[in-house]
């Protein structure tokens, strides 16, 4: 076999998949993740492992996938990540541990991300879970926010013997998982509702329904609950919009909006009480995941789509997969166009989105080459639906209620990379500290906290 | 799971429900709402609270039977559970930052439309508890349809009921009622007014005629309600704002109405909501 290329990985068809929500990709079976594992040369000093942000030891349970060890890539895996069956779906591997793959320097980086799915995958269908030996430490921590900082937080803090409750706003648990990946992307009951299972087996409680800021304050969690320490994982939620005229014309959604009815109310499916409305034709402005995800929502609802961006593929930052599934289903891209006002029609409903024409100029300080206006350039998008996909930013809410906790301009809590905030006891990390960003990234703040809490703990 | 202690049918169409809902009940404020949701497939719908007990751990609401949603509360019984109960949600009303000395020489107006009166209930109980004086207009279409005047009297110095076809009280809108206060010289620090919008945006346009200082509760669509998806956004002052999080209420003048009824529509195609006929008098609403 040539091992210069990875193994591809089956997918449903295009055109099939492009008006249904079942997953995407079928992932490896056993063979392919044999044949894939048997790439990897094992690297005495692995660089994936220094790009993964939660330390992974990937050569390892590679190996094990290669010896037919099922259990033991489980258990290496398990280590570092309570959510594998999540991350090997939604990481962006090309930027992490495969694009320091040293196999793609010259070749094809090893497809880790497909065979950390494969393991976690064998592990939930085999009902396989490793043994935990915890032993109780008496200390009690909240965990503010679901997602995958507070998952990661709660899992290792669990782990390490303490008595740990999540605080969920919504009434499911899971964060972004729930409300913001679609389930074509990633499965809902199938994967996310069992990864958030095995982080309760640990012994970790999740109360759902408590918006801590509102509910509770953090004061009275450490005052008249006893807890000991609080981890704040709230995430980055609010949605931004353009500022630009007609935005709340009939018909403009935020991506916040349209994917939570769609993935948290299951609106999608007709047996939902939760209206969504996709009209005949969406425009979709913004060039992340969630524009992605929010555009192939759109497709599988009916409509066609347009995503509307403003500088070329190549600064897009979603996942080069999401793109490229995006386009095989059919939605299109407008590229290197803004728009710069919503139209709407008498009665207040969107019919297009006025855009104009942008050429790429000097790099900014994200480094990507400055989208600039070319005079005279004006054409219209039409639209009976404009999703606006610019970003989030943090929840003010914790903020604002709890006293003493420093926070940065854009809302968010500020904390060090090792999750200490202004506040004793009170520690911080993923979106709601960096503003958004991706969920491994939120995993890795919120092992980093834990670290710290049991620093701060004593045990 | 949130149980419902005590129902209560208050006309025909709106009953009341006392729900335990600990931690909600001992954080509630007045101004604040909350969200409910009945089984998995339900829809988050945003509820105003009329009523909150921290010692019983119990929260009241009301609920009118209009559409799918709010016929799936209506059908709970004493005894059932809500799938889910969330809030407090959004700020308190001003007033809970004033201190009692200042509040105690306040003269306040509140004006209520049908299902409107049930969260003015406890801002008027908080006020009369601090001292203010308090004065209540409540609306309805006919006799059958006002709520609450009993409960209102044992908190409101005056309680001004109106029926818009006379078979109660005043004849008329409660406008019509707020200018004839105003005309005969009455005069109030601050008024309040919580009910449908079209009701809201007259009362504004009446009260400006008056310079009379007014506040207006804002009943949006909403999903998570904590700020989260935007489709609560109203157009304040030239500004875009989440009812959700930054109202539900706001100073009446600064309102964009004619926007927030138009935006309150946006799902009614998918609504199915053809069977339903207001109640209470209202022409467009």
């Amino acid at each position: 076999m040539d091992k210069k290329t990875r193994v591809p990985v089956r997918e449903q068809d295009p055109i099939v998949r492009s008006r249904n929500f079942e997953e995407v990709s079928y992932g490896y079976n056993h063979n392919e993740a044999l044949l894939e594992a048997s790439r990897c040369i094992q690297c005495k000093n692995p660089r994936c492992v220094a790009a993964c942000p939660v330390t992974i030891q990937i050569p390892q349970f590679i190996k094990a996938v290669l010896d037919e060890d099922m259990p033991g890539a489980t258990s290496i895996i398990g280590k570092d990540s309570s959510l594998p069956a999540v991350c090997g779906r939604v990481c962006p591997q090309e930027s992490q541990c495969e694009g320091a793959c040293i196999m793609g320097i010259k070749h094809e980086p090893i497809a880790i991300g497909k065979l950390e799915r494969y393991v976690a995958d064998w592990a939930r269908k085999n009902k396989y879970t490793p043994e935990e030996e915890i032993k109780p430490n008496g200390k009690k921590v909240a965990v503010i926010g679901s997602g995958p900082a507070g998952l990661a937080c709660a899992t290792d803090l669990a782990k390490a013997g303490c008595d740990v409750t999540v605080f969920e706003a919504l009434h499911k648990p899971g964060g972004v998982l729930v409300y913001g990946i679609p389930e074509f992307r990633l499965p809902k009951e199938e994967v996310v509702d069992y990864e958030i299972d095995q982080v309760r087996k640990l012994g970790v409680k999740i109360e759902c329904n408590v918006v801590v800021g509102r509910t509770v304050t953090i004061d009275q969690l450490m005052d008249n609950e006893g807890f000991h320490a609080v981890f704040v994982g709230s995430g980055a939620g609010l949605p931004k919009f353009m500022g630009i005229p007609g935005e709340n014309l009939n018909g403009v959604v935020s991506a916040n909006e349209f994917l939570t009815r769609s993935n948290l109310m299951g609106a999608y499916a007709p047996d939902s009480d939760t209206p969504i409305y996709v009209g005949r034709r969406v425009a979709v402005v913004g060039g992340g995941n969630v524009a992605m995800d929010a555009a192939r929502t759109a497709l599988r609802l009916g409509a066609e789509v347009t995503i509307v961006y403003r500088r070329t593929e190549k600064e897009m930052p979603a996942r080069v997969e999401e793109v490229h599934h995006a386009q095989e289903e059919g939605v299109a891209f407008q590229m290197l166009t803004n728009p710069v006002a919503v139209l709407g029609n008498e009665k207040g409903w969107v019919t297009g989105l006025k855009c104009i024409r942008m050429e790429l100029g000097e790099p900014d300080d994200s480094g990507r080459r400055r989208p600039v206006e070319i005079p005279g350039s004006g054409f219209d998008v039409p639209c009976d639906v404009a999703i606006i996909a610019l970003g989030t930013s943090s929840n003010p809410l914790i903020g604002r209620t709890t006293p003493g906790l420093e926070i940065n301009r854009h809302n968010g809590i500020v904390a060090n990379d090792k999750g200490v905030t202004s506040r004793p006891g009170v520690f911080a990390g993923g979106d709601v500290v960096t503003g958004a960003a991706t969920v491994i990234l939120a995993m890795g703040a919120g092992r980093e906290a834990a670290k710290s809490i049991l620093e701060y703990l004593g045990v | 799971m949130y149980k419902i202690l005590k129902k209560r049918i208050l006309a025909p169409d709106i009953c009341l429900m006392e729900v335990s809902a600990p931690r909600v009940a001992s954080s509630a404020q007045p101004g604040q709402f909350i969200i409910v949701r009945v089984g998995e497939k339900g829809e988050r719908v945003p509820l105003t609270i009329c009523d909150y007990d921290p010692l019983a751990g119990s929260v009241t609401i009301v609920t009118q039977r209009v559409g799918a949603s709010s016929r799936k509360i209506y059908a709970l019984e004493e005894g059932a559970s809500f799938s889910d109960f969330v809030g407090p949600l959004g700020l308190p009303s001003e007033f809970i930052h004033e201190d009692e000395e200042s509040l105690r020489n306040q003269k306040y107006l509140f004006v209520a439309g049908g299902l409107g009166t049930a969260p003015v209930y406890p801002q008027v109980k908080y006020l009369h508890q601090k001292g203010a004086h308090v004065e209540v207009i409540i609306g309805a279409k006919t006799k059958d349809l006002v709520i609450m005047e009993e409960e209102m009297k044992q908190v409101a110095e005056k309680v001004y009921v109106c029926t818009d076809d006379g078979s109660y009280g005043f004849k008329g809108l409660v406008t019509a009622k707020l200018k004839e206060l105003m005309e005969s010289g009455n005069t109030y620090h601050q008024a309040v007014a919580i009910g449908p919008m079209i009701m809201m945006k007259f009362v504004t346009l009446t009260a400006k005629e008056y310079n009379l200082p007014l506040i207006v509760s804002l009943n949006t669509l909403m999903v998570d309600g904590t700020g989260m998806c935007g489709a609560c956004r109203v157009t304040v002052d030239g500004k875009t704002k989440f009812a959700c999080v930054d109202g539900p209420e706001f100073d009446a003048y600064q309102v964009d109405f004619d926007e927030a009824m138009r935006r309150q529509t946006m799902y009614k195609p998918q609504e199915a909501e053809a069977d339903h006929k207001c109640k209470i008098g209202l022409k467009n609403g």
